[in-house]
């Protein structure tokens, strides 16, 4: 039995609850016992003094690829959920597209008892759309979702079969299961390698326009209308996909829409010099598209930050950039790169920690994601005003690829607590056993 | 031991791309060349590069470029180790960077790198101790070609200050465009390119060229027009609807070429299509440069090797 555990003097920053200010905060029985402007009693408790500290809502991320089953040298369960709990994630969404397809309840299963075993985390399941993510035959959508799937979603690869996702978004409204999809299509993106623009003509790399992302949004956002199917947009990248989704959400959409750190963060320039930690999928875009994501993740118009996180090893990532693979790994550094847009005032502090906890939990119908009294004890404590300088070397997911090694960033995770019990405390991941 | 292989370990200069070039450094390596050309022509070439290795590493195909190399190396004494990408370990699935790697422990002054992939000369320049010479790397830069055309150019010029140049043809894959562009501009050319619209990559004013809409305008206008090649094995991108198209509207017939500026001259980094982008009658004509092209790449190559090998 975990004691409770008493969070004092934090200021609680809950935006589902309209909440900012200093209280105390106790967790127990895997529950949030107690909030209170007043110093709550210490006896029986463990306590965490969290003074000049952010005591937030634990955070959530609709999109990481954590490789098991199958790519275990790159990332597993385990080390997936290490980085997530370093990185203040009390949840994350782990995408399908293994090299053991999860497009059945046995993998499923097989990821969900991984996930105990790690016993860091909370860790749901996405399951395929098609059967090996084909794009072909539709995966058993009501046999993952009774396995406990969250959503589906063929992500690394649109569906470019338009008349399979009008079926699946039919049929996965007997179960309702949000879609989550990867906008691109593949006969505009061609051999692309980098964003259509100056830089890709100089550089010599086959560009990938603008429209393979915001021509799939528009077939897509069409056929939810008219089906009344829930579409989640994965990883946005354009100005013309922002302006689609903020449209459709005024028409009354079923839509919901999430954006990655490094898509608010870095243009196309990242990719100078032929960097393959700045080569993803969709691809770093232009200065445009990058301020229309931070206003749409300033507006409403994107619901959640999450992070794609994508690890990968030397062998895929230090090699020609157009034979390299797509993606870098986040987990643990998208809570200071979201804070780098508040300290820049594009969002407030409500709206930074709404995008990384209440947003995403509803966008994709998760428990959490706020501090109401018997919420899930899940909790992210960050000192706002830590200096430091990211080193990816010191990083607890397996793999290295991020293009903000060396980055001078503020804010860091200094406790995460899951179920009422702390994960992370201090640079230190605390393993499971229970 | 003071050999050239220990002064290797410092050494950090590469030719990876014209991007970047000062002037000066461009108009040294043409006197260089010209000095090599005369030598040459009198049978009394210098041997600067005795007792050094000069590696050729052609990862994709090329007789042109890598004979040119390999031919300027040994008329300066250097020993040429030719690595390509067919029989050796890239077949087996070795890495970009263990192959260089591997080529480098040999001990070369200088790797000559040709590969399909943009950046990959830069790459490996970040691997290795021996000097880099990009000898076209995907749709990125050609250096090499791109002095040798602005030697032959200056050749028949005089000067570039001033003067016209029409590049035409596949400037979206066309790393020859690229170097030329940047060479040209460098050099005070005017430079236009032109082509199918499919071919002409979004942004390329940003290289300092203007887009020709009308190619037979243009080449009216041009002091020199620079064919392209088209890459008729690239049919499958579907660009273009068929070569005959492509030759009617950007192709240098006998008659459009006769409507050209008295002294104006055409270029071709080769192998040519016959017919498709360049008529015979102009190839052959007094126009053409293609001969003095190849010739003068390997003056070009002994200037970049004089320079870099070492």
């Amino acid at each position: 039995m975990v004691r409770p555990l008493l969070i004092t003097g934090g200021r609680v920053i809950d935006p589902h609850n309209r909440l900012d200010g200093v209280r105390d905060v106790l967790l127990s029985e895997g529950r949030v016992a107690e909030i209170s402007e007043k110093p709550l009693p210490k006896d029986g408790c463990s306590v965490l003094q969290a003074h000049d500290r952010w005591v937030l809502p634990g955070l959530i991320d609709l999109h990481v690829h954590l490789r098991e089953p199958g790519d275990e040298g790159k990332e597993t369960i385990l080390s997936g959920s290490r980085a997530a709990v370093a990185g203040g994630f009390t949840a994350v969404v782990a995408m399908p597209n293994t090299r053991i397809v999860n497009d059945s309840r046995l993998v499923t299963q097989f990821i969900l008892s991984r996930a105990r075993q790690a016993n860091l985390c909370q860790i749901f399941p996405a399951g395929a759309i098609s059967k090996g993510l084909k794009g072909e035959e539709m995966a058993e959508i009501g046999e993952l979702a009774a396995a406990g799937c969250v959503c589906v979603t063929d992500d690394g690869r649109p569906v470019m079969n338009a008349g399979l996702l009008r079926r699946v978004l039919r049929y996965a409204q007997a179960f309702d299961l949000p879609v989550m999809l990867h906008e691109e299509d593949l006969s505009l993106a061609g051999k692309g390698s980098m964003t259509e623009g100056p830089r890709a003509t100089r550089l010599g790399l086959l560009p990938i326009p603008a429209s393979a992302e915001v021509a799939m949004v528009a077939r897509d956002l069409t056929i939810a209308e008219e089906t009344g199917g829930r579409v989640h947009l994965a990883h946005l990248s354009c100005e013309g996909s922002v302006r689609l989704v903020r449209e459709a959400k005024r028409r009354g959409v079923k839509v919901t829409a999430e954006a990655t750190p490094h898509h608010f963060t870095l243009t196309d320039a990242a990719v100078e010099g032929y960097q393959t930690h700045a080569k993803m999928n969709p691809p770093l875009r232009q200065p445009a598209d990058v301020k229309a994501i931070r206003d749409g993740l300033a507006d409403g118009t994107i619901d959640a930050i999450a992070t794609d996180h994508a690890p990968h090893g030397p062998l895929e990532k230090e090699v020609e950039f157009d034979r390299s693979e797509n993606g870098v790994v986040g987990l643990e550094t998208a809570l200071p790169l979201t804070l780098e847009l508040v300290q820049q005032g594009i969002l407030t502090k409500e709206r930074a920690v709404e995008l990384l906890t209440i947003g995403p939990a509803r966008a994709l119908g998760l428990p959490g994601g706020h501090l109401a009294i018997g919420a899930p004890a899940n909790v992210t404590v960050v000192n706002p005003d830590a200096k430091h300088t990211v080193d990816a070397t010191q990083f607890f997911s397996k793999s290295r690829n991020t293009p903000f090694h060396g980055r001078a960033v503020n804010g860091q995770v200094t406790h995460t607590i899951v179920g009422g019990r702390l994960v992370f405390e201090e640079g230190q991941v605390q393993e499971g056993a229970e | 031991m003071n050999s050239p292989r220990s002064t290797n370990a410092q050494r950090t200069s590469h030719l990876l791309g014209i991007e970047g070039l000062e002037r000066s450094f461009v108009e040294a390596i043409f006197s260089l060349a010209k000095e090599h050309k005369r030598a040459v022509a009198n049978g009394k070439s210098r041997a600067p590069l005795t007792g050094r290795v000069v590696a050729n590493l052609f990862f994709e195909d090329s007789t042109r470029t890598r004979t040119s190399f390999e031919i300027a190396a040994k008329m300066m004494g250097a020993e040429v180790l030719n690595w390509t990408a067919t029989g050796s370990s890239v077949s087996k699935g070795e890495t970009l960077l263990d192959t260089a790697r591997n080529v480098d422990a040999i001990g070369p002054a200088a790797m000559v790198v040709r590969h399909g992939s943009s950046g990959a000369a830069q790459l490996i320049s970040r691997y290795v101790r021996c000097s880099v010479i990009n000898a076209g790397d995907g749709a990125h830069e050609h250096p090499s070609q791109a002095l040798l055309d602005a030697f032959t150019l200056l050749e028949r010029l005089g000067s570039l200050d001033g003067k016209r140049v029409v590049i035409a043809g596949d400037i979206l894959h066309s790393r020859v465009a690229r170097s030329n562009i940047h060479c040209l501009r460098l050099l005070g050319a005017e430079v236009l390119v032109s082509g199918p619209p499919t071919l002409i990559p979004v942004g390329i004013e940003a290289l300092g060229c203007r887009v020709a809409r009308e190619f037979p305008a243009a080449v009216e206008l041009a002091d020199a027009v620079m064919m392209l090649r088209v890459q008729v094995e690239r049919q499958t991108e579907l660009a273009f609807p068929s070569a005959q198209e492509y030759a009617a509207h950007w192709g240098l017939t006998a008659a459009l070429a006769s409507r050209m500026k008295p002294g104006a001259v055409v270029l071709h980094p080769g192998p040519i299509n016959r017919g498709v982008e360049l008529s015979s009658e102009v190839a052959d004509g007094a126009r053409s440069t293609i001969l003095d092209q190849v010739s003068n790449g390997v003056a070009i190559r002994m200037a970049i090797l004089e320079t870099f090998a070492w």
